[in-house]
């Protein structure tokens, strides 16, 4: 096969919040760039955030960014690097006033400014009051985010390469990332994307899991592509169940619902998270708020003829208030779960969300392994944003609104570091090496002459269900063990997979068996770090894990205040420390406490 | 409902890499109790032959990716409910756009006329440190305007549109022009009603209201091209 070669400054791989907010940066610094993207740009997966972007703007309630950063390494479970964090929650003003000059069209306060709502795990003065921090259009941001981003690169000449997806991270014997090769869709020819950097910003990898809120185009790309490279993938065991995804369809509720005052409901219209989080109720952490939810549904007190979710009820607001700040929701809850929530409460339960972990990098957007001893050694030419990447701020557990926050925030810095390097001449472009494309055409090869396989659905299910039933909201050890075993079952099963579409136009059959070797590589990654994590934090919460005085919660930190690195090779795990200081010498670094709420 | 139910399909098919013409494909498929949207039913189509091509994404009707000519309508199959289409349910690509295989369109021009309206705030002012400042009512006019999804449904229903894909700038990227002329933060009306100061440009739209009929978000392009035509009466007189 004949493989097109194309040099650019830069290749920037996803076109989601963080591959755009990337891509502004290069484009206005006049850096010749590609944007490589599976979908046309506002099909990414940004699209579908509705609640808000986090910013301690204090329109609404006073508000300052230690209160943020607080809130944020709490939220982590102390699992957060505290300099990348201070660097995130800093910057939020900045970044969040941009995209309103860009156009964004946030709702607005009587005053005109931006407006802001409450939501679960912000506060105000460390851990008091619910603050309001999320900066919003109506349940929308995430559109109107990407939509104003895609414009504002429209307006800066960007370009894109659409329906064309990343297949191989090509790097050279001494490690660099020289680019990566890609498969345009429309005619499955394969090229190579030789560049002087590579930004990776493809998002998450939720379709690991059967019961998602992700998109069908969250397969973990980059995280695949990255780890089948030799790069190690950070804290893959924490995943985000979302408390309120309609439940059966598993699409996504905003939890700016809770924040405009809506509340959780047992079996006897109990409003039951007063007895898990006191102060937050609703409006505690995620991870808290959801197997608070599994709790109520495991000891019976669950909702409808299986018992097997609770509700979400905001019958007690205005029909006012529910059309003008959560029309998006209205619309959802009638087309999937068949309620209008004026009238009735919405069915919801706990659904994977996030990935926590990803890529790991550093707070400048450089991502970084492991060298001669120093854990954090930039990968020349690779850098990596928003949700493949782990900076990492989110640690063990994210707070709603601080993923658009982290996209904005890491998506500008990996830009400007790579405008940076580029303008003092330290990057250069590296001879490729001579068989660059040939993983890439194997892979295409093997599909093409595959026989006796198994179609990629069923692979793909028989993953799905593995994850959802070994981690999950709540892991046992045991179950995490035979998990293992299961899930390397599956990946052997997906070397073989096979395709009966043989097309070189639009082949998407081929599409989803390449997409496939991605999220296996993430699906093993997440089981195998969470066998190995022998503690609860955060999002990650075992049966053997105790809580005591020494182990609060169950989380360790004499033993697992530590960073999980797992390499593919050999399904090796390796470990690093967690920053617990703060970038900025005058700033305290929030101490270790038992987590409340 | 009964748990189990088979829906019959006939859908346009055509793979230029082995197909001499397009045909329609009679086909059925075993539901799950489950399965609710037409989406629902293509994935389930696709794991029993997995040559059927379609985009999809989001599947909640926000990404814009499988708008098709649904039982002769164009819409979202992601938001379309199975049960209520008569059978079989017939599938095409969006009219007027060039099929590249099955329901999947080239989309080029749909989006050529979307950029030629300058979809972007300008704003020439020195950016000022905190937010340029909006009332909630004049913020409330961007409403039904932002919330277009670039699906396209749209803009292959409207018959001026299929005539002068080329000339005519269609329903959807009319409604992402008003949506800057109405957004007290940009500066560039003048500009922007120059842009479209044409007997094609703005004026092929006769208020057939195709448009409003299909669009899966519930906008009103014709509604918002109305009021462009007015800003150029007015600034006529």
């Amino acid at each position: 096969m004949k493989v097109a070669k194309h040099t650019f400054d830069a290749v920037i791989v996803g076109a989601g919040g963080a591959g755009l907010r990337a891509a502004l940066q290069l484009s206005e610094a006049g850096m010749k760039t590609a944007v490589l993207t599976k979908v046309f740009p506002t099909r990414s997966h940004t699209v579908a955030a509705q609640g808000g972007v986090a910013a301690s703007l204090g329109n609404s309630t006073e508000d300052n960014w230690h209160w943020h950063m607080y809130d944020t390494v709490k939220g982590s479970d102390w699992l957060g690097d505290q300099d990348a964090i201070e660097f995130m929650v800093k910057k939020a003003n900045e970044v969040v006033v941009e995209l309103e000059h860009y156009g964004m069209p946030f709702d607005r306060t009587d005053n005109g400014k931006i407006y802001q709502r409450p939501f679960g795990g912000h506060s105000q003065n460390y851990g008091q009051t619910p603050v309001s921090r999320s900066c919003a259009a109506a349940d929308r941001t995430g559109h109107a985010m990407l939509h104003a981003l895609y414009q504002r690169n429209v307006r800066a000449n960007t370009q894109f390469f659409v329906e064309w997806m990343a297949m191989d991270l090509i790097r050279n014997a001494e490690g660099d990332v020289l680019g990566v090769t890609a498969m345009e869709m429309e005619t499955g020819e394969v090229s190579i994307f030789h560049a002087k950097a590579t930004i990776f910003a493809t998002g998450g990898a939720g379709r690991i899991y059967y019961s998602s809120t992700n998109a069908f185009i969250n397969t973990g790309d980059g995280v695949g592509m990255a780890a089948r490279a030799g790069i190690p993938l950070e804290d893959m065991e924490f995943w985000q169940f979302h408390p309120t995804g309609v439940a059966g369809a598993g699409v996504l509720i905003t939890e700016g619902v809770r924040g405009e005052g809506g509340i959780l409901r047992n079996s006897s219209g109990e409003r039951f998270m007063e007895r898990y989080a006191p102060n937050l109720k609703d409006l505690a952490s995620r991870d808290v708020v959801s197997r608070s939810m599994v709790t109520e549904i495991n000891e019976g007190r669950g909702c409808g003829s299986d018992k097997d979710h609770v509700l979400l009820d905001i019958t007690h607001l205005s029909p006012e208030t529910i059309n003008k700040r959560l029309p998006g929701i209205r619309e959802i809850s009638i087309q999937f779960a068949g309620v209008d929530p004026i009238k009735a409460p919405i069915p919801v339960v706990p659904t994977c969300h996030y990935q926590m972990g990803g890529i790991p990098t550093n707070y400048k957007g450089q991502v970084v392994v492991p060298k001669d001893g120093n854990s954090n050694v930039p990968v020349a030419g690779f850098y990596a944003a928003g949700e493949c990447a782990c900076a990492s701020v989110h640690g063990a557990n994210r707070l709603g609104t601080n993923s658009l926050l982290d996209l904005l925030v890491f998506g500008k810095a990996a830009g400007e570091t790579v405008v940076n390097d580029f303008k003092s001449g330290q990057l250069t472009l590296r001879p490729l090496p001579e068989n660059a494309a040939d993983v890439s055409l194997a892979r295409i090869a093997r599909l093409e002459s595959q026989t006796n396989g198994e179609d990629v659905h069923e692979v793909r299910l028989a993953m799905q269900r593995t994850m959802q039933k070994h981690a999950g909201v709540f892991r046992f050890a045991d179950s995490l063990k035979e998990g293992v075993t299961r899930i390397l079952e599956v990946a052997e099963r997906a070397k073989t997979t096979q395709i009966k579409d043989k097309s070189k136009v639009w082949n998407t059959a081929r599409t989803e068996a390449l997409e496939l070797d991605n999220l296996i590589e993430v699906a093993k990654a997440t089981m195998i770090s969470a066998e190995a994590r022998k503690e609860s934090r955060g999002a990650h919460v075992r049966d053997d894990a105790i809580d005591c005085a020494e182990t609060p919660n169950g989380r360790d930190d004499k033993n697992w205040l530590k960073h999980t690195l797992w390499y593919s090779e050999g399904n090796r795990l390796d470990y690093k420390p967690v920053n617990l200081q703060p970038l900025s010498p005058e700033v305290e670094p929030i101490a270790l406490a038992k987590r409340t709420y | 409902m009964s748990s189990k139910r088979t829906v019959q399909f006939k859908i346009y098919r055509y793979d230029p890499d082995k197909d001499d013409k397009p045909y329609m494909q009679d086909i059925s498929v075993e539901l799950e109790e489950s399965d609710k949207k037409l989406l629902d039913a293509l994935v389930r189509l696709k794991a029993k032959d997995d040559t059927l091509s379609f985009r999809r994404s989001c599947r909640e009707g926000v990404c814009g990716s499988d708008a098709m000519n649904i039982n002769g309508k164009n819409g979202l199959a992601c938001l379309t409910a199975i049960d209520e289409l008569a059978q079989p349910i017939t599938i095409r690509p969006l009219p007027g756009l060039p099929v590249v295989r099955d329901v999947i369109v080239d989309m080029t021009q749909f989006f050529k006329q979307y950029h030629s309206i300058k979809p972007y705030l300008i704003n020439n002012d020195p950016a000022p440190e905190r937010e340029r400042l909006q009332t909630p009512e004049d913020r409330e006019e961007l409403n039904g305007l932002y919330e277009c999804i670039l699906c396209a449904c749209c803009s292959t229903s409207c018959p001026s549109f299929w005539w002068n894909p080329d000339k005519f700038v269609g329903p959807a990227g009319l409604l992402a022009a008003y949506r800057f002329l109405a957004d007290t933060r940009d500066q560039a009306t003048s500009e922007r009603l120059d842009n479209l100061e044409d007997p094609y440009r703005l004026f092929r739209c006769h208020s057939i209201m195709n448009c409003v009929d299909v669009c899966p978000k519930g906008l009103n392009p014709t509604k918002a091209i109305g009021k462009i035509k007015d800003m150029m009466v007015r600034r006529a007189v």
